[in-house]
């Protein structure tokens, strides 16, 4: 018998296969040759490494970002901000690797600790914000996201930019600063190491320290954490220096592991991707990983479809907008759970 | 009044689907043209009876007819349509709106598809002038007074064509001025044929405007009276009793010096209403000391101001010998305090955390609980499983969430947590409220052998079996204040208790002040 204390993961699993099922509807009406626009979008991802390669070097900034916001959504902030915060800390992280001269251990580091902390300090702006003043931290983190773009931009066009390459992008970093490969015929990097150590640091943080306690409590019930004797103020500015500081961290090393400039004139989207990861994890910090995978997965399923077929890539747009749709809807399948919770108490057979 | 009754109920019986019974056998009839009133403890079953009457709930025996014919009402709106409203005690106003957008609310005149003000200004103003009942339409709700938003309350019902209302406790929130002004009101719709239904705690009021009496206890009718015929002696001997339900054999007290010592605290409400006025007591070593009272006379505000949530309050809280005011809530819990929450959904536990979680809410923080950077998970297992033992709570086991346990074995993990922190003084606000006996008996006997292995225990409850029963000594709370010191709970018979409670009998300050042990 399947019991209830289960819902949760057979809900996300049904979530995941309804999607995947309208998609391939969608590819049946649109495409004129449906069977084979399928096969693309499934197996051709898997078909070859550099192609496994791909998936995971996109699912590594979205382990940073789907880490650091399953965190706040973990103490139940609805913070957005991630977006800005991993650009920002990217152009960070550029300076430092096209400006400084340092030798090739350090140059890494020093440049990724930089764009880290820049992040926590931003994040700590509407961290504050929402803990002395209760400001809607959904609305100053988008605002935030608006205010941190414009400002790299402005760093990027007067600061960074190479008046010789073609198009508007920063000088090239020094090799030094670069993040070593991983596995060759890939360009998976050294960043995958540092996403699930973070993910393993979080996940220890997050249920076996007492910190962690604190901020489960105060995202669960924050009058019952008050009621116990917990500074929720504290809890939650101190969330919020965590989770900036993995944007961060996320953003350097993207801009460090795959690119040679910093070339981005439009935010990347990596943030508001982070909510769906951590939608998709229920904020466990350990799902991040299957459910960063996943989503890098159906990417390059439609990339390549785009390029193989006739169905165009925006397609999982429309797959995402219902996995989130379906795992935000609480009442999904909830008359599954009730029956089964009857079922387990005895109550009906 | 001799005529037929407008409305009547017939043997209601109300089961609500967590066993408790609400009402049994209830009879209750309304005359048109008359405010009769109903009086009962909290718990006896006023509100039921009302939710009724209002359609909110539906009765799961006996029958209701409105002159003469049967009725069943599925919502509000049937009862509505029927020409019955209710003034609920909590207003439920639009704050940023205005008294004219409210009181028209899903009922807004229209002219050419749109919103008809001067109408609905109109027919506002009509109906003020008609009853009497004066107030600005264009003033936005949030900044009325209460007594104002009260009169909006009135008038969105009558608009909508009530005869019968129904009135929930309306005077709890009013000032003594507000309050007349209330029942001059009030008269003035009776005279215009209107009947009502007034639920109250205050005998006072019943005998200044009501006509007849229903009086309730424990879920059953304990008659209906002519006003006139019943003093407030009376009334509250019908209304104030128990049944036995729940007996322990106590040890003899035992009190040592005093661990909680509270005095002249006071403390003015947002309304500028005084909700504490100098209140001291102490607490002492080995005893449970009770606070009964009607619920609303300054029990919650006297436990937010000893546990340290109550920014603002005047007076001084010591915990064996430490001043609390002006402490953090984990200052005071260091301190050796616990404290059983009245509302545990709100305050006692979070509901999608595990058993284990909500249980060591208390102790994380400690250093035995922690090993280096890490929570010590297996000193919390081990816990956890011992309390669930212990406490004998019907679980899968610690990780299962705390939201998914009935309401009883719920609370016994909050009195788990409370109790096994070895408290100095132990703060228990309503601790078997919506709890089967079983939990009951349970945490009741838990709280006599806390007190027996020298623990101070305050014990604020409505119920007066576990008031009577569980506590050493008995204070009681009136309007902010202590009526009543009874150095002995042996002593005080539930009539003069309730007395007390209900305001018509005082001790004076000095018999009251010896509550402090000083």
């Amino acid at each position: 018998m399947i019991k209830a204390i289960h819902f949760e993961k057979i809900r996300t699993i049904a979530v995941i296969a309804i999607s995947l099922l309208l998609t391939l509807l969608i590819i049946a009406v649109v495409s004129d040759d449906p069977l084979r626009t399928m096969g693309v979008f499934l197996t051709e991802p898997l078909s070859s490494l550099a192609h496994i390669g791909n998936i995971v070097e996109m699912a590594i900034p979205l382990m940073f970002t789907g880490l650091s916001v399953a965190l706040l959504f973990r103490a139940n902030l609805f913070n957005l901000g991630a977006e800005g915060l991993f650009y920002f800390a990217g152009i960070v992280a550029s300076s430092i690797a096209v400006h400084f001269t340092l030798s090739a251990y350090v140059h890494p580091i020093v440049a990724i600790l930089a764009g880290g902390l820049t992040g926590a300090l931003l994040s700590a702006i509407p961290g504050i914000l929402k803990a002395k003043w209760n400001v809607n931290e959904l609305v100053t983190s988008l605002m935030f996201n608006s205010i941190l773009f414009g400002v790299g931009l402005y760093f990027l066009n007067y600061k960074l930019r190479d008046p010789q390459a073609f198009v508007n992008a920063s000088y090239k970093f020094h090799p030094s600063a670069m993040l070593n490969n991983l596995v060759p015929g890939t360009r998976i990097h050294i960043g995958l190491i540092l996403a699930i150590l973070s993910i393993l640091a979080v996940h220890y943080y997050l249920y076996n320290t007492k910190w962690g306690y604190e901020l489960r409590m105060t995202g669960s019930n924050r009058s019952f954490a008050e009621y116990s004797g917990i500074n929720t103020t504290k809890v939650i500015i101190v969330v919020h220096l965590i989770a900036g500081f993995l944007a961060g961290m996320g953003g350097s090393v993207e801009v460090l592991g795959m690119y040679n400039r910093f070339q981005w004139t439009g935010l990347p989207g990596y943030g508001l991707d982070g909510a769906l990861v951590a939608l998709l994890a229920k904020n466990n910090p350990l799902s991040v990983i299957g459910a960063a995978l996943f989503l890098a997965y159906i990417r390059i399923g439609a990339d390549q479809m785009a390029r193989m077929s006739d169905v165009p890539a925006e397609l999982i747009s429309i797959v995402q907008a219902v996995i989130i749709l379906l795992i935000s809807a609480e009442q999904f399948l909830k008359f599954w759970k009730t029956r089964m919770l009857l079922k387990e108490a005895g109550i009906r057979e | 009044m001799g005529s037929s009754p407008l409305l009547e109920m017939r043997n209601i019986t109300k089961v609500y689907p967590n066993g408790v019974v609400a009402n049994s056998n209830v009879n209750f009839s309304l005359v048109e043209g008359e405010i009769h009133a109903i009086v009962g403890e909290n718990g006896a079953g006023k509100s039921t009876l009302m939710k009724m009457i209002f359609g909110m709930e539906e009765p799961s025996e006996g029958e209701m007819l409105l002159a003469g014919s049967k009725m069943r009402f599925r919502s509000p709106q049937d009862a509505i349509d029927n020409g019955i409203g209710m003034v609920h005690q909590h207003f439920m106003l639009v704050p940023s709106f205005t008294v004219v957008q409210n009181i028209v609310l899903g009922m807004e005149p229209t002219k050419g598809g749109s919103i008809n003000y001067k109408e609905a200004v109109r027919m506002t103003e009509e109906l003020s002038a008609k009853y009497n009942l004066a107030i600005d339409p264009h003033a936005k709700v949030e900044n009325l007074s209460v007594g104002m938003k009260q009169k909006v309350e009135i008038l969105k019902v009558l608009i909508r064509g009530a005869k019968v209302l129904i009135l929930d406790e309306p005077t709890a929130v009013l000032t003594p001025q507000e309050t007349e002004e209330l029942f001059r009101e009030l008269k003035g719709l009776k005279r215009e044929g209107h009947t009502i239904v007034f639920i109250s705690h205050k005998l006072k009021e019943v005998k200044e405007i009501c006509d007849r009496i229903t009086i309730m206890r424990s879920g059953k009718t304990e008659g209906v009276f002519t006003t006139s015929d019943m003093s407030e002696r009376d009334i509250s001997r019908l209304m104030v009793g128990r049944d036995v339900v729940l007996k322990y054999d106590k040890t003899e007290r035992r009190a040592g010096p005093a661990v909680l010592r509270a005095r002249d605290l006071s403390y003015m409400g947002p309304e500028g209403k005084p909700l504490l006025s100098h209140v001291s007591f102490s607490v002492r070593e080995g005893e449970i000391v009770g606070i009964a009272g009607v619920e609303g006379n300054g029990q919650a505000e006297l436990v937010q101001a000893l546990t340290g949530s109550l920014p603002g309050v005047k007076g001084t809280v010591e915990v064996a010998g430490e001043n609390m005011i002006g402490r953090s809530i984990k200052e005071v819990r260091d301190t050796g305090v616990s404290y059983i929450p009245e509302d545990r959904m709100r305050q006692g536990a979070a509901k999608d955390a595990s058993i284990s979680d909500n249980l060591i809410a208390m102790f994380y923080r400690m250093k035995e609980w922690n090993r280096g950077l890490f929570l010590n998970k297996k000193k919390i297992t081990r816990f956890t499983e011992e309390q669930i033992a212990r406490y004998n709570v019907r679980c899968k086991g610690p990780e299962q969430p705390i939201g998914m346990l009935s309401g009883g074995n719920m609370q016994k993990i909050v009195v788990a947590r409370e109790c096994e922190a070895a408290p100095k003084l132990l703060i228990a606000e309503q601790p078997t409220r919506g709890v089967d006996i079983g939990a009951a008996r349970l945490i009741h006997e838990r709280l006599l052998e806390m007190r027996d292995d020298g623990c101070a225990i305050l014990l604020l409850s409505a119920d007066l079996n576990e008031i009577l029963e569980v506590s050493d000594s008995l204070l009681v709370m009136y309007n902010g204040q202590f009526v009543a010191y009874y150095p002995d709970v042996k002593e005080v018979t539930e009539e003069e208790l309730g007395f007390a409670m209900l305001g018509i009998k005082r001790q004076d300050a000095a018999e009251v002040r010896r509550a402090l042990h000083d």
